[in-house]
């Protein structure tokens, strides 16, 4: 169980994180969606207590992570799979872990074969480790103390497909045993397939969180016209809530019927018209993400659309 | 826009916080040890710790080869010893701290140790403790180079060091260290602060030098602000009162108040 309560952070005058506040639940792997710098690292690293937040605050299991008496055997962590010492060896940095947490020698040799490290590349140097391995050996370490929860900035980094595979499988089965996910990525696809629960954030913002199904579900229609923002403009324009996304699509809070229509009756051809859940998450993505970063442009749209 | 505004997900648990008993709280001792486990495992930081002993034997070896025999006492082995320690153990002191920034193990480290004071005490504790050792073991080295002199020679082994000029010697290698540690905080970064003690250990006292010859003020008070004047001065263990207390003078000024800066800022440093 993790809980994010108004949580903001700012350096000067750029905020990084505005107010986000959301849970991730126990059972359940929550995906933590947004583009680069849209404050997904910030807010992790102010979960584990590497920076201080400006305002708000994050619980752990009903606590603050510098208040858990040993974070390591209740909260796996993974934030950056290079930062570790390149001179160590792979099994000498889940040792020091291992020492830390108080736990015995074997966990060690148990949690390299879990994440397929064979012995001799345990005993190999990080610094000649490609980023799918270090990525391995960091989920390793994150998972070492068995912990309740995990927290996991882009983890599928550098893995190859069959270690996609094996990572969503490790999620999956880690959620379905009552543990807590909070799985944070730019690789769309792969928090479809593993989520149940997204959290999108764009510029410090959340844009959209729920279950996936719901949200994909409120995807609408997609059209797309060679203006996109003009149709947009039009969809507005008649009372359609309408975001423009990419290429010209538009994604439309109507049906299919209605957003042809309008469409027509402005004048505008269009190219491509359907019923959006087909579209995925990326869509959603770039709608919500294209909302917060051209916000102007939008806010126009929906406020034609109210005065109309 | 339906999206944005979906908060009915499903109650999946009510155990709003925890399945299990909560663990024992990590034991200082626990950190102490992985510190000190730390400091030893990868390459560079065992050759540091080795360079101790072999550095130690080289300069026991030269002593003997090109020093005058018949005269070597075992100050002489000390001072010579001395001199490479007075290099490496502050340089321990500083790569205890900055290797946690150099390779940004500081991410992995913090989030198992979330108390930061805990881990940086234990470093502390630990890289006074190697300095201690060091100088044992130095000590041991020149102990066997001056009994080796007296074999070769066929004179009597002059053991002209008292406990308290060994004691001393250990107290300035030991400031040394603190130095060095606390510039690693107060930097976060080895090739600054390694720099940072080298200049206040080199050309500090040239500046000094030159500010004494061209002020009469600061030819009689230097000893009150100059870092190394009374610390250099427990090498030959000539201190009286008044040096006893310019070293506990400059000693504030130039260790104490760079480590409490030093920890505050790592405290409340952002950790990427």
């Amino acid at each position: 169980m993790i809980t994010v309560e108004s949580l903001s952070k700012s350096y000067g005058s750029f905020v990084a994180v505005d107010d986000v506040s959301f849970t991730a639940r126990p059972g359940r792997v929550t995906g933590f969606l947004g583009p680069n710098g849209a404050g997904k690292s910030t807010t992790m690293r102010v979960m584990v207590g590497l920076t201080a937040p400006g305002t708000g605050e994050v619980r752990l299991l009903g606590r603050r992570f510098a208040d858990l008496p040993d974070p390591g055997r209740e909260v796996g962590v993974l934030l950056d799979a290079s930062a570790q010492h390149a001179g160590r060896t792979g099994r000498e940095i889940l040792t020091i872990a291992a020492l830390t947490m108080g736990l015995p020698r074997a966990r060690v040799d148990e949690m390299l074969e879990r994440v397929s490290l064979t012995p001799d590349e345990a005993s190999r140097r990080v610094r000649n480790y490609s980023l799918g391995m270090r990525q391995r050996l960091g989920i390793g370490t994150a998972l070492l103390g068995n912990p309740e929860v995990l927290i996991l900035d882009e983890p599928a980094n550098g893995l190859d497909p069959a270690g996609i595979r094996w990572m969503r499988d490790l999620l999956r089965d880690f959620a379905d045993q009552g543990g807590t996910v909070l799985l944070s990525s730019h690789l769309l696809h792969e928090i479809e397939v593993v989520a149940d629960d997204l959290v999108v954030i764009g510029n410090g913002r959340i844009v959209a969180q729920g279950t996936k199904e719901e949200l994909l579900a409120g995807a609408g229609t997609l059209v797309r016209a060679a203006d996109g923002a003009a149709l947009a403009t039009a969809l507005g324009a008649a009372g359609i809530t309408a975001r423009p996304t990419s290429g010209g699509a538009v994604l439309a809070e109507a049906d299919l019927t209605r957003v042809g229509q309008t469409a027509f009756a402005a004048g505008i051809a269009v190219t491509e018209l359907r019923a959006a859940d087909g579209a995925g998450l990326e869509e959603m993505f770039l709608a919500l993400t294209a909302e917060s970063q051209r916000e102007t442009v939008n806010h126009t749209s929906t406020t034609e659309g109210a005065a109309a | 826009m339906t999206a944005t505004t979906v908060d009915a997900v499903p109650d999946v648990a009510t155990t709003a916080t925890r399945t299990r008993p909560a663990p024992a709280p990590t034991p200082f001792r626990r950190v102490l040890r992985v510190e000190l486990r730390k400091m030893f495992d990868t390459r560079s930081g065992f050759w540091l710790m080795a360079s101790i002993v072999i550095l130690s034997v080289i300069a026991t070896g030269a002593t003997i080869i090109f020093g005058d025999r018949d005269t070597l006492s075992f100050e002489d082995f000390a001072a010579a010893i001395g001199s490479p320690m007075s290099i490496v153990l502050p340089i321990i002191g500083v790569l205890a701290v900055t290797s946690e920034w150099s390779q940004r193990t500081a991410l992995t480290t913090f989030t198992l140790v979330p108390h930061r004071s805990r881990v940086l005490g234990a470093k502390l504790v630990n890289t006074l403790a190697i300095g201690a050792v060091s100088m044992f073991v130095a000590l041991g080295v020149g102990a066997l180079g001056n009994l080796l002199t007296a074999v070769i020679s066929g004179s009597d082994t002059q053991w002209d060091i008292s406990l308290g000029a060994f004691s001393q010697i250990v107290l300035a290698n030991e400031l040394g260290m603190l130095l060095g540690f606390a510039l690693g905080l107060l930097f976060r970064s080895s090739p600054a602060a390694i720099v940072g003690y080298f200049v206040m250990n080199l050309v500090l006292p040239g500046l000094s030098g030159a500010l004494g010859a061209a002020q009469e003020w600061w030819a009689d008070n230097s000893g009150w602000f100059d870092p190394n004047e009374s610390r250099f001065l427990l090498f030959d263990g000539g201190l009286g009162g008044q040096e006893w207390a310019q070293l506990a003078v400059t000693s504030a000024l130039w260790i104490a108040l760079p480590l409490l800066i030093g920890t505050r800022l790592v405290l409340r440093s952002e950790v990427k």
